[in-house]
């Protein structure tokens, strides 16, 4: 060891380059060929996002319309939608939770528990449909404190709390309907929600809010971000992303208002009402994680956690909120299975929900270790999933061979999460 | 080694007489401390001299028993991290404390992110805020603020850990190990940016146990032995030899240790002494 000093870089990065480099880059951004090979380069690095499960959806669809043309209808692909409505909100509260790199094994059942709450309110108790779903939603931020305080405070690993709660509120469930009982839902706000459609000139205002909501939030961040001196999307790409949704949600739009009435007495058409509420609910808790300091803040807690707590962020809160927002979720979602069946059974948010919608935020690509998941996660992998039980009750099989192949599924994304996470730890991009 | 320091001889920091015992383990023994603004102050000691204890004490994370707490002239209580936050002190600890999943700018304003309207995040002002620091401390080294940090280097997320706790105007950053887990040329690039710190003006406290380093970034040396100061020297004044001595033996370098005192060796960076016992542990 010498105490010459080091004069020339030897390492892979150098200490000093020249001055120049920094003007190099060019103050517009990159452009749209750097944009595709970045995006490559970040795929082949294993920071996939969202890729498999589109890729999957679209291998899903076209199998299933191979080998069933009903799969293709009018009124299956509305169908998906109500299908997978539950399940999907559900996951986009799972999503909080998961990225803390805990688990809410309960999730299914509590919005057994508030849909149940909230069934009997309305039914039994005369309540509005307003106060009702309130009373349900309220029971799932009441659900979720007590499940945070106990991960957070009291330090009990989040699986071992919610796989008790998970027992504990199947019983609430029973309780609360009595055994073999069944409250049924008639207030016609309820049953709406899953049941009715916008007429077809509100599928195209909703389009159009979309489309333009969606092109003017890109177009202000990149021009914004130029006028600031910073690298930019290209406008090219912006157009391109904007160009891609105004077509998929005008064909989905088209599609939906297409008349999927078999008799000529009533007209079924138009866009399921549970469209727009899990459109809001995405936009919403979107612009949260990405647009607010508490998202951050929730990514940094997945991420580091002894970091999150030395840069003065409120850990324990931050893990509490995260439950409540995963159980007020799934009250939500409870709502409208609820809504969809028409009643709710000792049964709600039993059987398959969990999985569905752990494996639908998974299957979206949200990671089991922490830190990494969006909440369009949530709708892709819950698309996926509904494809996948409704394509296959369309080929006649069994609830059997849908669970299993489901489970193959769930098995099938956590692999490609933990052997992405490895190829990102080797290639350093995590 | 000190060339132009601004305001120096102002202590930023002083402590005085403290004591700090966990039960009947006397670790802190009379300490008198101080660091002083544009000057870095290398902490050096054996493993158990109570380096670790006196960061922590200056941080607020362990209170102090006895003794007393100057901040710029003014006499402090500092009880808990945040009491320190507020004097302008940070510490960048060495396992970094930062997020793999959030990018750099993320990193640097985690905590204290800037909202613009509507309380959303003003991303484009800290994206900026933290360019011009990384551009002011002379990094030129990463090729995107929006990089993740698990695609960093080592000696990259020490930079951003470091800039981060520049990013405050804070007054006195104290450094733990910076270099532990570098390579050469990395350790090259952060000793350079500890230098930086001080030339613009701030105390650096710089722990470390890697006699090259102490040697050449330090304007002064403090040595603990066992609970006690063992030595105050300027760096100038001692060689390599020297300070391990003052480690090892807790004995002030004999001949050579006026502190504050004229200059009696020559240019210490020269000398190609072998220390055996300064990389240990």
């Amino acid at each position: 060891m010498s105490l010459t000093k080091v004069e020339t870089p030897a390492g892979p990065e150098p200490v000093a380059p020249a001055a120049g480099e920094k003007a190099a880059e060019p103050v517009g951004g990159p452009g749209l060929l750097d944009y595709g090979r970045d995006y490559v380069d970040r795929i082949r690095g294993g920071d996939m996002g969202a890729l498999p499960a589109v890729l999957g959806l679209i291998a899903l669809c076209v199998a299933f319309a191979i080998l069933r043309s009903r799969f293709v209808s009018a009124i299956n692909f509305a169908n998906l939608f109500t299908q997978g409505a539950a399940v999907t909100v559900i996951a986009m509260g799972l999503v909080f939770v998961l990225l803390l790199g805990e688990i809410d094994l309960s999730a299914g059942f509590a919005s057994g528990v508030c849909a149940a709450v909230m069934a009997t309110l309305t039914a039994e108790h005369g309540q509005s449909w307003f106060v009702s779903v309130l009373a349900g939603i309220g029971t799932g931020v009441v659900i979720g404190l007590v499940l945070g305080f106990l991960v957070a405070r009291v330090g009990i690993p989040s699986f071992v709390v919610t796989l008790a709660a998970f027992l504990a509120f199947q019983g609430a469930v029973l309780l609360i309907i009595g055994n073999g009982g069944n409250i049924s839902i008639r207030d016609k706000t309820l049953v709406a929600i899953s049941n009715k459609n916008l007429p077809p000139y509100g599928g195209w205002i909703l389009f159009a809010v979309v489309v333009l909501g969606y092109g003017a939030s890109q177009l202000q961040r990149s021009v914004g971000r130029r006028r600031g001196g910073l690298s930019a999307d290209p406008l090219p790409v912006v157009a391109i992303r904007t160009g891609a949704l105004a077509v998929l949600c005008g064909l989905a739009v088209y599609a939906l208002n297409l008349e999927r009435s078999r008799t000529a007495i009533v007209s079924l058409k138009g866009v399921p009402i549970v469209v727009p509420i899990i459109l809001v609910l995405v936009v919403v808790w979107t612009n949260v994680l990405n647009r607010t300091s508490y998202g951050r803040h929730v990514y940094a807690v997945g991420g580091n956690a002894e970091a999150a707590r030395r840069a003065g962020i409120n850990v324990a809160a931050i893990r509490i909120s995260c439950f409540v927002i995963c159980s007020s979720m799934a009250a939500v979602g409870g709502i409208i299975a609820a809504s969809r069946a028409t009643s709710v059974d000792p049964n709600a948010g039993g059987s398959n929900t969990l999985l569905y919608a752990v494996g639908a935020a998974v299957i979206g690509g949200t990671s089991l270790f922490g830190g990494k998941g969006r909440i369009i996660d949530a709708v892709l992998g819950g698309a996926v999933v509904a494809v996948i039980d409704n394509g296959m009750g369309l080929m006649g099989y069994s609830a059997g061979v849908k669970f299993v192949v489901t489970g193959c599924v769930l098995a099938l994304a956590a692999s490609v999460d933990a052997l992405s996470r490895k190829r990102a730890a080797s290639t350093g991009r995590l | 080694m000190t060339e132009n320091p601004p305001p120096a001889g102002t202590p930023v920091l002083e402590l005085r007489g403290v004591n700090k015992s966990f039960g009947p383990v006397h670790v802190l023994n009379d300490v008198d401390f101080a660091a002083s603004a544009g000057e870095v102050t290398s902490l050096v000691g054996d493993n158990g001299a109570g380096k670790s204890t006196l960061v922590k004490c200056i941080g607020g994370i362990y209170p102090i028993d006895s003794g007393s707490y100057f901040f710029r002239g003014q006499r402090v209580s500092v009880s808990q991290p945040r009491d320190a936050a507020g004097l302008g002190i940070e510490i960048v600890y060495q396992d970094l404390a930062l997020c793999d999943n959030l990018d750099i700018v993320q990193n640097m304003f985690l905590g204290r992110e800037r909202r613009g309207r509507f309380g959303g995040l003003d991303e484009a002002r800290m994206e900026k805020q933290a360019g011009e620091t990384l551009a002011g401390l002379s990094v030129r080294t990463v090729k995107s603020l929006r990089q993740r940090v698990s695609s960093l280097s080592g000696g990259q997320r020490q930079t951003v850990a470091i800039a981060k706790a520049v990013l405050w105007n804070s007054s006195l950053v104290i450094l733990d190990e910076p270099t532990a887990a570098l390579g050469v040329a990395q350790t090259e690039q952060v000793l350079q940016l500890v230098r930086r710190l001080a030339d613009r003006g701030l105390a650096v406290i710089l722990i470390s146990h890697n006699m090259n380093d102490v040697m050449k970034v330090s304007d002064r040396i403090v040595a603990l032995y066992l609970g006690r100061v063992a030595a105050d020297v300027r760096a100038k004044d001692v060689t390599v030899s020297d300070v391990v001595q003052m480690i090892t033996t807790g004995s002030a370098p004999g001949a050579a240790a006026p502190v504050n005192g004229a200059a009696t060796v020559e240019a210490p960076a020269d000398a190609s002494v072998v220390v055996a016992k300064g990389g240990a542990a």
